[in-house]
């Protein structure tokens, strides 16, 4: 069995430091979902210099946007979404004290330095595990822009929610450290 | 003429897509299981155990595979001694896409407007509809639920004749490279080759539906699909992209007829939750 690093949100620089590239995590606590719309909203607000419908310093955001809940399930399948998309939004966050994000594919040369400078993670979810991720989300409640539907802000409460380490904070990517080993 | 009414066709359309979002066919599980096998990378192996045991709790409590239920992309085959009555065929499949989506907490994922306003239609509609008309009396369905993580991988090239087989090869290898960890591997990838720009993406997303394991009829078509999958697992991309030597699960090419100037090459890139459902009426 490999090893499982479990940690609680939110997060400071201390759980941070810890996480290398590669370790398996279970998270416990509160995160937030954000995609496209979701972050777009947030982002113009930076610029405008006005304030964020979500306290974001320490906190996690998963990309995801959730199929609707089975009636008796707190949460829809909820694998994550495609990172890139969320990547020219995401060091103005990381900026104001955003500690990891939770997705799935590449990130830009921009957001894996931001990452460095402000002490962040980027988690992987596997994609297309939507019903087994969902399992560990407890509670789900709508939290800002709730017109956007499945691409409304959320607050998960989650328990064990099963991450890898995919870039940790001295830009270790397990994306091309991995691979070369396998190629022939 | 057998008349079929617009409200079988509706309701064949819900029941396909509710039986595609939530139960991932055998073939293509048991694929998965040989790939578990096969795989050499821990992490590869984690992932892929995450992947099957996801695919077993979605089929067991019918919820979906994936968040992403992707757009409704219907494939056709319309009996030309087939009548609809009672109402109109296209409303009929996008009625069935609807309840499908509405009743089945699948996600509405449809956009009205590309470019501008990007409001959501709320309903999962307008479907992507091809149909082709075919002897006999009978309607037949495959229905498949793609989504835009993998959709968007997706790769069209206008190959010259002179390129060869060698081009094709290369350019289908390179699309799986540059997507890498992106469409959510490991990957079904889906080819056309041949027609026209159009015709040759239309045929590599249905290609993606063909039974796993299944090669071309047409052996030197086959060959190339061997060879361009064991290239592709070479790349050491793997499983969720994190490393490994499953980075496909199968590669289908289906070829047409083209123009004595061209060789089209379209790949379309399915994620390891290939969901599709077939049905007659």
């Amino acid at each position: 069995m490999r090893n499982i690093i479990k940690i609680t949100t939110p997060l400071n620089d201390e759980k941070i430091i810890n996480l290398k590239a590669g370790d398996f995590v279970n998270i416990t606590g509160y995160i937030y979902t954000g995609r496209d719309a979701a972050h777009k909203r947030l982002f113009d607000l930076i610029k405008k210099g006005l304030e964020l419908p979500i306290e974001i310093k320490g906190q996690v955001i998963y990309y995801v946007g959730p199929a609707p809940a089975k009636p008796g399930y707190p949460c829809g399948s909820a694998g994550p979404t495609t990172s890139y998309r969320m990547d020219p939004y995401t060091p103005a966050l990381l900026d104001l004290g955003l500690k990891g994000t939770i997705g799935k594919g590449l990130r830009s040369k921009k957001v894996i330095e931001s990452m460095k400078k402000n002490k962040a993670i980027y988690f992987g979810a596997v994609g297309g595990a939507a019903a087994l991720i969902a399992r560990s989300i407890k509670k789900s409640e709508v939290i800002a822009y709730e017109d956007l539907g499945a691409e409304a802000i959320h607050r998960y409460y989650v328990e064990d929610f099963p991450v890898i380490v995919i870039i940790d904070c001295q830009s270790n990517n397990l994306y091309e450290t991995e691979p070369p080993k396998y190629k022939k | 003429m057998r008349k079929i009414k617009a409200n079988q066709i509706k309701d064949k359309v819900k029941e396909l897509f509710l039986k595609a979002n939530y139960h991932i066919d055998q073939d293509l599980m048991q694929r998965l299981e040989d790939a578990l096998k096969e795989e050499t990378s821990p992490i590869g192996k984690s992932v892929l155990n995450m992947i099957i045991e996801n695919n077993q709790i979605a089929s067991s409590e019918e919820i979906a595979i994936c968040q992403d239920t992707g757009l409704a992309v219907l494939f056709i085959e319309l009996g030309q001694e087939a009548q609809i009555t009672d109402g109109d065929f296209t409303k009929a499949i996008n009625q069935g896409v609807k309840e499908a989506y509405e009743e089945g907490y699948l996600r509405k994922s449809v956009v009205d407007d590309p470019v501008f306003e990007r409001k959501n239609t709320k309903t999962n509609t307008p479907a992507i509809i091809y149909t082709d008309i075919i002897p006999g009396d009978k309607i037949k369905f495959l229905v498949m639920p793609k989504g835009f993580g993998s959709e968007n991988m997706s790769a069209l090239e206008m190959l010259k004749p002179a390129d060869g087989p060698e081009g094709i090869v290369k350019f289908i290898v390179e699309t799986v490279r540059k997507a890498g960890p992106n469409p959510c591997p490991p990957t079904i990838i889906g080819v056309g080759i041949g027609g026209t720009a159009d015709r040759a993406m239309v045929i590599a997303k249905k290609a993606i539906a063909r039974e796993i394991g299944c090669h071309n009829k047409n052996e030197k078509y086959a060959l190339m699909e061997r060879k361009i999958l064991t290239k592709i697992n070479n790349l050491g991309i793997g499983p969720a992209g994190l490393g490994g030597n499953v980075t496909s699960l199968a590669v289908h090419i289906e070829y047409l007829p083209t123009h004595i100037a061209g060789m089209p090459v379209a790949v379309n890139v399915c994620c390891h939750a290939a969901r599709h459902a077939e049905g007659i009426l």
